[in-house]
């Protein structure tokens, strides 16, 4: 993939370029958290505090200090995992983060897949007959899609599955309380439970998934759709697509080696784009389906100005956005060999 | 000889939103075994659809209405697609004009050819890559073997159209269907492509279909000659015979039309169109002295010398040519000229003031904007699509003429009168306009201020040859009605000697050769001048029709 160093080159000057935008995230996160209204200091001395004490707890806090030197202890720390301790969970954030954010990237990610699995085909089939069935039903869903809030679609969901059907399990979390939580080891229970060999686990984690995801999925499936149908239509309308058709290649071969994976480059963008906004939009969801995120620890936070957990969320999104950004270009030059060539 | 591919009545037309438009009324001709038929037209004359009816590969919406087309016995309207999957490629190939975009942007050139080879068991996994190297090598690549693993875009324009050629000829068919294969090459890269192409051709003992609007090329290459107009032929013959006598009218027109050796601008227009040809006025004063100029740009790999010191000298009403293939310089040029650019070193004395002095990004401040003014290559893409022809030509006479009300009504209509675009066409939209009127309207707006300098960046490159013949007397006559001085930036030198008095030959930044562009047509000095000559496609002199 990676044959020529031209494009290798682009590739680790990706990543090098990265680097300043790391920095530039922490900072930023440290400047945002000064800059939310109320004084921690006050929170964090308590409700019977005074006067007094309240200063005692800045000086102890290192609030006193200036801003400056704030924030070198702050980097400092934050380069020993530190990232402080939530008012509300009592725990360091470092370790509220890692049990929640799996559980974020794990609803993320899957009901990604499952979008993916049904928008893309959908995209190809709708652009490959347009005016057909195929392509008015790519339409409904999209508008569908699009128009339904998650928290509506969710709550319709439960409603159909969970109260009516009686086939869903109860939407509280990520898994019903008659089983143990598996081994932490990614903090992805279906992964988790499948290294088990613990395959009861893994299918009361799924049921617990399914319908949360479901509600993300139908959410970004739009989107994604709708960006397949218009670039699979602009591939197919190319120049190379009459030349393969005039070689005498197969339909086949046309459709996915030729416009398929020419298609593919701003089906990726808009992937990038989906993800981003889909954790996001996870808050509401985690919040309808009592999902134990992210999303959902950093409303409460924020609510209660426990601003070490707001930091750290911010920082952690910041740098989950970074990576995905990176993610995208090597993809992007992966796909595509001009772009070693473009980039500076 | 017999007949290899036979068309009968053949007609196709396509579902709009207008209701059903027919492209193809009924055409019928034959094209026997080693020959190599011209098919000729205007935009719009059918010529393409009908090869893509051929291959049954026609867009959506186009179907083949009625008649028949007989390949060695196969019934190509009537075939099974998986027939014709076989078909083509394997039987009938083609390739087509901008052959940079008919590449799959993304997959390398020589996986490209392996497809076809493979898809018609022309090759198996572990031989594919020898035979599309030999592939390669058939269409005179050098270096077949590290071109296999380039991609379209680190290729140049004449090497995609060999590499197209390859993948049409990688299974030995026996007809070719070339759809203006050279439209947009460089002169020397057609006369390289289309060699090639029928050396190719001969050697295999092929049938081909050449499809073009260039009738001096069709002249050149083909055994006989098809002219279509509106999706019927209207004449057929061997070329020089339709060059010497061509009996429609319409061929007529077309072979006026094509500029050639021995001709002069008047001449291309029907007979009846001649009128007299206006004298222009050249005086001895230099208008525009060109000292030393260079462009630099930093690129990625260092810098690129894009125009290497080059001198010349525009007098008064004088018409100078500047010739040269693609990177030669001349469109920097112009366009540091036209000071939309700044150059790097260098001195434009215009009317005895250096303007080089005045940057680019400031010059439309300048009161010598109005002086210097562009028509540009493309009437198309120049023009506000969402401009009427009256915005458009308004636009320079409000902002640096400062004209409102009637006076302005009045200039713009005076406007559209000398470059001849009817009134009622001063309200429409630039897609409601035909290519020529399109054209008008551009030399109207760069005529409206009066200018004294002129610049015409390719102005009929994207016309069809009537249209050209008709813009090209147009701006014959604005020269001298006017006593404007040209700059007229071409890549063909018969379009240049119909027009101007000097020639300038550009090649890679420097100027090889410059002189009376009689002397220049005559009397090359310069060996590249030379080879640009050699390459023009010289159709048959035209012999006098009683």
């Amino acid at each position: 993939m990676f044959a020529t160093s031209p494009r290798l080159r682009a590739t680790v000057l990706r990543v090098a370029q990265s680097i300043p935008v790391v920095i530039g995230v922490v900072i930023i996160s440290f400047l945002l958290t000064r800059a939310l209204p109320g004084d921690p200091a006050v929170y964090f001395a308590g409700v019977a505090a005074n006067t007094e004490s309240i200063e005692q707890t800045r000086v102890a806090m290192g609030l006193d200090k200036p801003l400056i030197h704030q924030f070198f202890v702050y980097v400092g720390n934050l380069l020993q995992g530190d990232l402080g301790q939530s008012l509300t969970s009592g725990r360091s954030v470092a370790t509220d983060l890692a049990k929640r954010l799996p559980a974020s990237l794990e609803l993320t990610l899957t009901a990604l897949i499952l979008a993916i699995v049904i928008a893309v085909p959908l995209g190809v089939l709708a652009a490959t007959r347009p005016g057909t069935w195929v392509d008015h039903l790519c339409r409904v869903i999209v508008t569908a899609g699009v128009s339904l809030p998650t928290f509506f679609t969710g709550i319709l969901l439960i409603y159909i599955f969970y109260y009516l059907l009686g086939i869903a399990p109860s939407p509280l979390g990520r898994l019903d309380f008659i089983y143990l939580d598996p081994d932490h080891v990614t903090g992805f229970y279906l992964i988790d439970a499948a290294l088990m060999g613990d395959w009861e686990t893994w299918r009361g984690a799924a049921k617990q998934l399914i319908l949360p995801a479901t509600t993300l999925a139908l959410f970004t499936l739009a989107p994604i759709a709708r960006m397949t149908r218009a670039a699979m239509l602009t591939a197919l309308s190319s120049d190379f697509i009459r030349t393969a058709r005039a070689a005498g290649l197969s339909n086949r071969t046309i459709l996915y080696r030729y416009a398929f994976r020419n298609a593919l480059l701003p089906v990726v963008t808009t992937l990038g784009m989906v993800f981003s906004f889909t954790l996001g939009a996870n808050v509401l969801v985690e919040k309808v389906f009592a999902w134990p995120g992210i999303g959902s620890y950093a409303v409460e936070a924020l609510v209660v100005s426990d601003y070490a957990a707001v930091q750290g969320f911010v920082l952690a999104m910041a740098l989950l956005f970074v990576a995905l950004n990176l993610v995208i270009d090597l993809l992007y030059t992966a796909i595509d060999p001009r772009i070693g060539f473009s980039s500076k | 000889m017999s007949a290899m591919l036979s068309v009968k009545d053949l007609a196709v037309s396509f579902q709009t939103r207008r209701g059903e438009v027919g492209a193809v009324k009924g055409i019928s001709f034959k094209v026997s075994k080693g020959e190599i038929l011209g098919i000729v037209g205007e935009s719009g004359s059918g010529k393409s659809v009908t090869s893509y009816a051929l291959m049954r590969i026609l867009d959506a919406g186009g179907v083949i209405k009625a008649g028949d087309a007989t390949y060695s016995g196969i019934d190509l309207r009537r075939s099974s697609e998986r027939d014709m999957r076989d078909i083509r490629g394997r039987e009938i190939s083609m390739i087509f004009q901008n052959p940079r975009a008919a590449l799959n942007p993304i997959r390398k050139v020589g996986n490209q050819i392996e497809d076809v080879l493979r898809h018609h068991s022309r090759a198996t996994r572990y031989d594919a890559k020898a035979k599309a190297i030999a592939a390669l090598e058939a269409v005179k690549i050098n270096d077949a073997e590290a071109r296999y693993n380039a991609y379209p875009f680190e290729l140049s324009g004449g090497m995609c159209q060999r590499i197209v050629c390859a993948i049409a000829l990688a299974c030995d068919p026996r007809l070719l269907i070339a759809d203006e294969p050279t439209t947009g090459l460089d002169i020397t890269t057609q006369k390289a492509v289309m060699d090639l192409v029928r050396d190719l051709i001969r050697e295999r003992n092929m049938s081909s279909i050449l499809i073009t609007h260039d009738l001096g090329l069709a002249a050149q290459y083909c055994d006989r000659i098809l002219v279509m107009k509106d999706g019927v032929i209207v004449e057929q013959g061997d070329p020089v015979q339709i060059f010497s006598n061509p009996q429609h009218s319409y061929s007529r027109k077309l072979v006026d039309a094509t500029p050639r050796v021995g001709t002069n601008v008047r001449s291309l227009l029907p007979p009846e169109d001649r009128g007299d040809e206006l004298v222009p006025v050249v005086s001895d004063r230099p208008l525009l002295e060109i000292r030393d100029l260079t462009k630099t740009y930093t690129g990625k790999s260092g810098p690129v010398h894009a125009v290497k010191g080059i001198s010349f000298t525009i007098n008064q009403g004088q018409c100078v040519g500047l010739v040269g293939e693609s990177g030669c310089g001349k469109s920097t040029t112009s366009e540091i000229l036209v000071r939309l650019m700044d150059a790097t070193s260098g001195e434009i004395i215009f009317d005895g003031e250096d303007i080089a002095q005045v940057p680019a990004n400031g010059f439309a401040k300048d009161g010598r904007r109005a002086d210097i003014q562009m028509v540009f290559q493309d009437a198309t893409d120049s023009l506000n699509p969402r401009h009427t022809s009256r915005q458009t030509i308004a636009e320079p006479l409000r902002r640096l003429g400062k004209m409102r009300g009637a006076k302005l009504t009045a200039r713009i209509e005076e406007l559209s009168t000398l470059v001849g675009l009817p009134l009622s066409l001063l309200d429409r939209f630039p897609h409601q306009l035909s290519g020529g009127q399109k054209a008008r309207v551009g030399i109207a707006r760069a005529v409206a201020l009066e200018p004294k300098f002129l610049i015409l960046d390719e102005p009929t490159a994207a016309l069809d040859v009537s249209i050209q013949a008709v813009v090209l007397n147009l701006l014959v006559d604005l020269r001298a009605k006017l006593g404007l001085s040209y700059l007229f930036v071409s890549h063909d030198l018969h379009v240049v000697r119909l027009l101007c008095d000097h020639v300038i030959v550009m090649k890679d930044g420097e100027i090889v050769e410059q002189g009376p562009s009689q002397e220049i047509m005559s009397n090359p000095q310069s060996n590249y001048t030379k080879t640009l000559l050699a390459a023009a496609p010289k159709p048959p002199a035209r012999r006098q029709a009683n």
